[in-house]
């Protein structure tokens, strides 16, 4: 007993006095600006304010821009403390050009390779070996967010699969709801596109199509089947005329729209809004369909920085994003899976708990970010942003172009 | 003139000094930051600059992208509208504040005024000014006309008539005042001359002031020729290059490229083509232009 104070008071001291030698500020850059999102980094910025050191928030709303403005920050020589990124490819250049930092000694104390579960996650930021991100949490795609007041409003069942929210798109509309809300972004849409592909499938279609890069399948008959369903999709949505995904969120927790394909993030929007999962809205993974899902997600990459002070904050803040308490506070509030399978997440909510169960199943899929370049990933969305804005393009005419991308990426 | 030549090197010594550094800028940043993008236009590169050759592919990939396409386009009739119209409104107004009216200063100014604004804050504006459900459109509706449908930035045939409307709203006015300049150049004994020949108002201005402002018009056409050309904020303040590829420009498309598909090999052979563009059109034209001046003068 005695000993434990001591030890506790020597902590203490040691670790005050500490954190007043090396007390330093941090800027670290992320688009997480809606509403769930921003309380969820909060949590994030407190944890790492506990240790002394001051988290400055550089955020910068919606992903496409926050990524171009990070990019040209650290290849301009202007590095930030950290930044989020999606982990995959998009940064395998900077990793190559020696601008970000090699945190596998981290991973090795904090023992990542053992905890991180699913391990493709620590894969996805392993380049030769050498570990450059700390994955934060898993985000899946492939979920359908049903709004119960719109159904009941239109007189129908809440739809248990796409099939059945396919067929109630009428009805929604002659109730005057918009069938799917969906914002006009790309990658919204090109994302919902890969949600029907993921799901309406076999998994061994989707990976061949973005895994091999198969362009005669990305041409064949059960990809036009998705293209059918993603024109259909066009057609519920022609109403939908907000551009940011949680607008579009916001329509389905109003009741204003039927229901929207989006990731486990809108669950936190769900959360902010005091609605209740199973009461006010249900969650269908793998659009009710054929339950799995892809585990993308969210890591923290550390450029290289000179100053040996803000290294050792880096250092600090990399272990802190994935103690335990510090997953279950962030992923509760963003509504995303944590990334350590040994914590205790009963808190979840119902849509949580049917994303965890799969998880633990292993019905999983890996993220197209993980498996084709930005490039390809923006060809996609500059197809779709077309295809869903433009009602004259043909489901046909646009698999012909989306087979001539595929064959074309690498 | 051979004798004098070697006079020629150093006279004015103290002028061709102080040139020297901005002679060293435009070596080496234009002319050699314009090498280095042809140069690396013809490469493999990402996200970072990389010498992995690959010849014409990024050429071939660019002139087989609709999103390329559409922007050439685009960048044509916006071009070529722009550029007939904001002549022509800009100098319409120079001509009627030409005819000694009241209050020309307050009228110069409100029509100058929205050149000080940058092309976000009017594209922003206009954005506003033509959505269904609070511009223009619900004015008039909500004054009675209930079959009243003006929304060109939500149908993609004429999307980028929505933005041309903004840019002339800009740009008018700097032509204007620049034109009105021109006219007060022009020697009133012409304009008395003319009435005396008893030729009409509109005939002296088409036969004899308009020929006479030629270096305004020169002065003006670079001006805004080159405002055409990088149009790139107008686009992304108030449509985004939207609905879906309607409203893409070329500037835009070299920006998408290079910082959000991370593939600067694509961008700079867009930006490169650019250059061709803009360089077949002003070599001819300054070749006639200061080259004959030279023979002349």
């Amino acid at each position: 007993m005695k000993l434990t104070n001591k030890l506790l008071a020597a902590t203490a001291i040691v670790s005050a006095s500490a954190s007043i030698a090396n007390a330093t500020e941090l800027e670290v850059m992320h688009w997480w600006t809606s509403g769930g999102e921003a309380a969820a980094v909060a949590e994030f910025a407190k944890a790492f304010d506990a240790t002394g050191h001051t988290w400055v928030d550089a955020a910068i709303a919606g992903g496409e821009n926050a990524r171009a403005v990070m990019v040209s920050r650290i290849t301009g020589g202007d590095p930030m403390g950290a930044f989020q990124f999606n982990h995959g490819r998009q940064a395998e250049e900077l990793i190559e050009a020696g601008l970000l930092r090699d945190i596998t000694e981290i991973a090795e104390a904090e023992g990542w390779l053992d905890l991180v579960n699913p391990p493709s996650l620590l894969e996805a930021c392993t380049v030769d070996g050498r570990v450059y991100c700390a994955p934060v949490n898993i985000h899946s795609w492939q979920w359908l967010w049903v709004s119960h007041k719109a159904f009941a409003d239109a007189g129908l069942d809440v739809p248990a699969n796409w099939a059945e929210f396919a067929a109630s798109a009428d009805a929604l509309e002659a109730a005057g709801k918009i069938p799917m809300a969906m914002g006009q972004e790309g990658w919204q849409q090109s994302g919902a596109f890969n949600v029907m592909m993921a799901s309406l499938l076999p998994s061994d279609i989707f990976l061949s199509v973005y895994g091999d890069k198969d362009a005669d399948v990305a041409a064949g008959a059960e990809v036009a089947s998705v293209f059918a369903a993603a024109d259909a999709a066009r057609s519920m949505s022609a109403n939908s005329t907000v551009q940011n995904w949680n607008d579009a969120t916001n329509l389905v927790i109003t009741g204003q729209a039927g229901g929207q394909i989006m990731g486990d993030w809108a669950q936190g929007e769900f959360a902010v809004a005091g609605s209740v999962a199973g009461e006010d809205y249900s969650c269908l993974p793998g659009l009710g369909t054929n339950p799995r899902l892809s585990t993308g997600g969210d890591a923290f990459y550390f450029p290289v920085l000179d100053d040996a002070e803000q290294s050792a904050a880096q250092a600090e803040l990399a272990a802190l994003l994935l103690k335990p308490d510090v997953q279950v506070s962030f992923n509760l509030a963003k509504g995303s899976l944590p990334v350590r399978g040994d914590i205790d997440l009963s808190a979840a909510n119902d849509c949580m708990q049917k994303g965890l169960a799969l998880l633990a199943d292993g019905a999983l899929l890996p993220d197209p970010t993980m498996l084709i370049t930005p490039d390809t990933v923006n060809q996609i969305n500059t197809l779709f942003t077309e295809f869903f804005a433009d009602s004259s393009i043909s489901a046909a005419d646009a698999q012909a172009e989306f087979a001539e991308i595929i064959a074309d990426a690498e | 003139m051979a004798a004098k030549r070697p006079n020629q090197l150093f006279r004015n010594m103290n002028a061709k000094v102080s040139a020297i550094p901005m002679i060293v800028t435009a070596l080496f940043v234009f002319v050699g930051g314009t090498a280095w993008t042809i140069v690396y236009s013809f490469t493999k590169s990402g996200l970072l600059p990389r010498m992995k050759w690959v010849g014409l592919d990024q050429y071939e990939r660019l002139w087989g992208t609709k999103k390329w396409l559409v922007s050439i386009e685009n960048l044509a009739i916006y071009g070529f509208s722009m550029l007939v119209l904001v002549f022509v409104i800009g100098f319409i107004l120079a001509a009627l504040l030409d005819q000694k009216i009241r209050f020309e200063n307050s009228i110069r100014t409100i029509i100058l005024y929205p050149y000080a604004m940058s092309f976000v804050v009017t594209g922003l504006v206009w954005q506003w000014i033509l959505n269904p459900e609070f511009g223009i459109q619900n004015i008039m509706q909500n004054a009675g006309w209930q079959g009243f449908t003006f929304n060109p930035l939500y149908n993609p045939d004429i999307a980028i008539f929505g933005v041309l409307i903004a840019g002339l709203w800009q740009g008018s006015g700097l032509v204007m005042v620049l034109m009105l300049a021109g006219l007060r150049g022009i020697d009133q004994e012409v304009w008395k001359a003319a009435r005396v020949d008893g030729i009409p108002a509109w005939k002296t201005y088409i036969f004899i002031v308009i020929p006479m402002m030629r270096p305004v018009f020169i002065t003006t056409l670079v001006l805004v020729v080159t405002g055409i050309v990088k149009v790139f904020d107008l686009i992304v303040a108030q449509t985004g290059g939207g609905p879906g590829i309607a409203t893409e420009v070329p500037a835009k498309y070299v920006y998408d490229m290079m910082f959000r598909n991370n593939n600067l090999g694509q961008g700079f052979a867009a930006s490169t083509m650019m250059l061709v563009t803009v360089a077949l059109v002003v070599v001819p034209w300054a070749m006639l232009e200061f080259g004959g001046k030279k023979k002349n003068g």
